[in-house]
């Protein structure tokens, strides 16, 4: 597994419209969302509000909402929408030939490595 | 020249040797060989002395034809490309049905399966791609074929011919053609999809929504998150089993499930291949000698299975070959589907997102979704279904990232509008509309009836809807509307709603909502959508619950549960706590428990070290603290035990708290206690519009607290007292008195007719209490207890309903239902340096 990008698993694992969880040991859980159009995306699995798991909100658009107070949160930029003000870190992920990437640094602290 | 491997075997290597030019040999007579032959040869058709190598024993066709060929629209004359002349014309050397097996780089030769050995100066290879097939027992059975070339669609019509039952794997842009061809040459066809949507890469749920249903109308069967086990037979086909048990009995599979790059050539010979043969902007390979061109390179990173890329490829190619290097850069897509009759188009981006604008227009009386997704005003994607008249403008649009900025208001009505006569303004527009013009075609109101309507007061979107009915049915004209609003009352007009709409996504409010379900006969989220004009593609985390529960609660047994439009309560069947971990209550019919169910709580808590196990207030015992991924052994322990999910986490029947009772209070006047079991096992697992409190009380000391129910019962000596609409929440509501019975039987009815009226009327999330404050008290005693019949009919309509529902979700997780749900991705291990599946 040696390169920029971890391969997390297949595209098959996560269905539209639903999210999965990536323990990291020594981090941030993160969630891979898929989208009902089909897209998928990465954030650090915790809403700025009150640090709830927005893997298991209701994803809608590129847009989840967080299941503990419905903040909505972008996919796309991990930032609160609305009225609330917040960011969470996005996950660098990319799709090739089926298999979920995600961005290595974001994951492996430098050092260690 | 035409050669073949049968006519001239392998006694001559190379058909026309030396005569001076550079040999360009050519792998592949496919769409992308020859298409680069044919830019080469407009160029400069002296330049190279040019050979081609075909596997199939054929001239070169145009493989996108094949699906008008399968569906008898085109025949394969048609569907040629270049003939046997053209080859003989430009001097090209074709040899077919000779697939070339080896490349010897060192001495700049290729192999074919004949044994020609044939020096090249230049090679192209232009293999394709090959159609992915997927690895189930029974794939190699004849019976199953792909859909790839002729012969795949000769075989298809030689089953055709033969009538019976096929199956499609893949609901993408060529399995849906194959369909199509088999259902119009006779063929009864299933479609399997493996995704929830068809066409998922090219639609939004909307979109496949409008294509499903078309297909359905046309006599296909599709089955949509259709995962196939195995093909059944023993020396052919007989069928298809999914892998949920479900069996399609046929005599023909169609594996269209995608394509991969025909990359064993290039691998063999030692080039650079990705997921395709790599090449730079001028489609040269790792090898200067050795170009690829088509559906088996990878360019920039990108595999392309569509033809337009392919042209735009060849052009940059040949540019290169003869000696005016231009470079290729990548292509954009755009999708459209061939068959016939049915029009879906889709370009570019489309999922959305915070910095995009979705500009959505529906049709339902005509079947339109057209949508268009916008960044920084500029279109960056469109989906249209029903009308796609527009796909090339906004496809070329797509492409010059044009600033739409000035057509912006217009953009979805398409080109016609958007640049015609200066009507860019959609007030102007209305307001060139004569008296007469039909602005509600549901209800055929004409503008000047709905301008009188406002001037005579009807000053809000309600008030005319109210009073014209225009806007009122599908909501098509809402915006129409309310230009005359602006029009007629100019700054009086503040857009104020008297009804609350369901959310932003619609201009409807839940009432109407609700209604046209049921009177339209509604069975599906993204039909709800279409048919009353949502404004997004595919709603929000308000609305796709609401209509969730609308269709569940109109079609009992019928309607499929949409689990990604429930909350995560309802989804993970526990409680979601602040630290993301969750509590599990265990149903305990009216609050009674005994030492086997107490000690598989004791033995739960001690497994899974739950921090803490409390009593609630609806007499039940909660365990906190565990984890998503433990929710299944938690239930599986509990159910072994006999209980079952106490609902605690949803918009339903949450407890029946009772009191001891006749059995053994002194005071007690009837037996609360069994009435209590007897009502919780009657109502347990039902939706509501929202959670659902219930209690027996044995006397009118109360001690069950029945007076803040949603439905209350106080024994009484002499019969039972029947209260609704009390809450303990944040504003306390003590109970209305709905009426007094004198027999369990009877309290049981009118608090099944009570349950089933609330479910039918109530809004989402809308508690009995502000439901009754809502309608009032009066309305729902009329509506219950005028008629004799209501009581029985609704209590019928509840039990029936509930028939669908008395199912445990947690036996059915405990038995490794949804696993998904609780287990992670993968794990990473940063200082391992690796991920663990």
């Amino acid at each position: 597994m040696i390169g920029d990008w971890l391969d997390i698993g297949s595209v098959d694992q996560v269905a539209p419209g639903n999210a999965r969880t990536l323990p990291v040991h020594g981090g941030d859980e993160i969630a891979i969302f898929r989208t009902l159009a089909g897209n998928f995306h990465a954030l650090v699995n915790k809403c700025p509000h009150k640090q709830g798991p927005l893997s298991q909100g209701i994803v809608h658009g590129s847009i989840v909402t967080c299941p503990l107070h419905n903040w909505n949160i972008s996919l796309l930029t991990g930032e609160a929408l609305g009225e609330d003000k917040g960011c969470v870190p996005v996950i660098p992920l990319k799709i090739d030939a089926g298999r979920i990437l995600i961005a290595r640094d974001a994951v492996v602290p430098k050092k260690a490595a | 020249m035409y050669l073949d491997a049968e006519t001239s075997g392998g006694a001559r290597d190379d058909p026309a040797p030396g005569d001076g030019r550079q040999h360009l040999v050519v792998v592949g007579n496919g769409m992308a060989g020859c298409r680069a032959v044919e830019e080469i040869i407009a160029r400069d058709s002296s330049r190279y002395r040019i050979t081609i190598f075909g596997a199939e024993p054929r001239v070169n066709y145009n493989r996108i034809m094949l699906s008008p060929l399968l569906a008898g629209e085109k025949s394969f004359d048609e569907i040629v490309i270049n003939d046997a002349a053209w080859y003989q014309d430009n001097g090209i050397d074709l040899i077919s049905g000779d697939p070339v097996l080896e490349i010897d780089r060192a001495n700049k030769l290729v192999m074919s399966r004949s044994g020609r050995a044939v020096a090249y100066d230049k090679l192209l290879i232009a293999t394709g791609s090959d159609p992915f097939i997927i690895p189930v027992p029974g794939r190699n059975l004849p019976g199953v074929v792909t859909f790839r070339d002729l012969d795949d669609v000769d075989a298809m019509l030689r089953a055709a011919d033969q009538g019976g039952h096929a199956v499609v794997i893949g609901g993408g842009l060529l399995g849906l053609e194959a369909a199509h061809g088999l259902a119009l040459r006779g063929m009864q066809v299933t479609v399997l999809h493996l995704m929830s949507n068809l066409m998922e890469r090219q639609l939004d749920e909307a979109a496949a929504w409008l294509l499903k249903t078309e297909l359905e109308k046309r006599g296909q069967t599709i089955l949509t998150s259709a995962d196939t086990a195995e093909i059944m037979g023993e020396d052919k086909v007989e069928g298809v089993r999914l892998k949920d048990g479900r069996e399609i009995p046929c005599s023909l599979v169609v594996m269209a499930v995608g394509i991969r790059p025909n990359t064993a050539l290039a691998t063999d010979a030692g080039l650079e291949v990705g997921r395709g043969i790599q090449v730079d902007d001028h489609m040269v390979t790792s090898d200067p000698a050795i170009l690829a061109v088509g559906e088996c390179v990878e360019h920039r990173g990108q595999v392309y299975g569509l033809v337009a890329p392919l042209w735009e490829m060849c052009r940059a190619l040949a540019d290169g070959l003869t000696g005016a290097p231009s470079g290729y850069s990548g292509s954009v897509t755009s999708t459209k589907l061939k068959v016939s009759g049915i029009d879906v188009f889709s370009a570019g981006d489309f999922s959305g997102g915070a910095d995009c604008e979705d500009v959505v227009l529906r049709d339902a009386a005509r079947g339109i979704y057209k949508r268009v997704v916008l960044r920084d005003n500029r279109l960056i994607g469109a989906v249209l279904y029903g009308d796609i008249q527009d796909g090339s403008w906004y496809f070329d649009l797509l492409r010059s990232a044009e600033d739409v900025e000035s057509v912006r208001e217009m953009l979805i009505f398409g080109q016609a509008f958007a640049l015609g006569g200066g009507q860019s303004d959609p007030n102007a527009a209305v307001a060139a509309l004569s008296d007469t013009a039909e602005i509600c075609g549901c209800n055929g109101v004409w503008k000047g009836t709905i301008t009188y309507a406002i001037r005579e007061g009807a000053d809000t979107l309600d008030k005319v809807r109210a009073t014209t009915k225009a806007s009122a049915s599908c909501g098509s004209c809402t915006g129409q509307v309310e230009c005359l609003l602006k029009l007629t009352l100019g700054a009086d007009y503040d857009g104020e709603r008297t009804v609350k709409t369901v959310c932003k996504c619609t201009s409807f409010g839940h009432d109407h909502v609700r209604r046209e379900i049921v009177a339209q006969g509604m069975t599906s989220i993204p039909e709800v959508m279409q048919k009353l004009h949502w404004t997004t593609p595919d709603g929000c985390s308000s609305c796709r619950p609401a209509l969730n529960y609308y269709l569940l609660c109109a079609l009992p047994g019928e309607y499929i549960d949409d689990q990604q439009s429930r909350f995560v309560n309802e989804r993970m069947h526990a409680n979601i706590q602040k630290d993301g971990t969750y509590s599990v209550v265990p149903r305990m019919w009216g609050g009674i428990t005994n030492p086997r169910e107490l000690r598989a709580i004791a033995d739960v808590v001690d497994k899974f070290k739950a921090p803490m196990v409390k009593v609630t207030g609806g007499q039940r015992l909660d365990i906190f603290g565990i984890k998503k991924e433990d929710l299944p052994a938690v239930w599986a322990d509990l159910n072994a035990a006999g209980m079952v999910s106490g609902h605690a986490y949803g918009k339903s029947l949450r407890t029946v708290k009772t009191c001891v009772g006749s059995e053994w209070c002194r005071f007690g006047t009837q037996d609360s206690t069994g009435l209590g079991v007897q009502i919780e096992q009657m109502t347990w697992g039902s939706w509501m519009p929202h959670k659902f409190k219930i209690a027996v009380s044995g006397c009118p000391r109360n001690c069950a607290e029945a007076t803040i129910k949603d439905f209350g019962i106080i024994c009484v000596d002499s019969g039972y007292e029947l209260h609704v609409g009390g809450n303990g929440g944040i504003k306390v509501r003590v109970t209305d008195l709905l009426c007094k019975v004198e027999t369990e039987a009877q309290a049981m009815d009118v608090c099944a007719a009570f349950i089933q009226l609330y479910r039918e009327q109530a809004f989402y999330l809308e508690r009995t209490a502000p439901w009754i404050e809502r309608v009032g008290l009066e309305y729902v005693k009329t509506a219950l207890l005028d008629d004799p019949e209501t009581v029985p009919t609704l209590a019928a309509k509840f039990r029936y309903s509930q028939t669908f529902m008395q199912d445990d979700p947690w036996a059915k997780r405990a038995a490794g239902e949804d696993a998904h749900l609780h287990q992670h991705l993968a794990e990473v291990r940063p200082f391992a340096l690796e991920t663990v599946a």
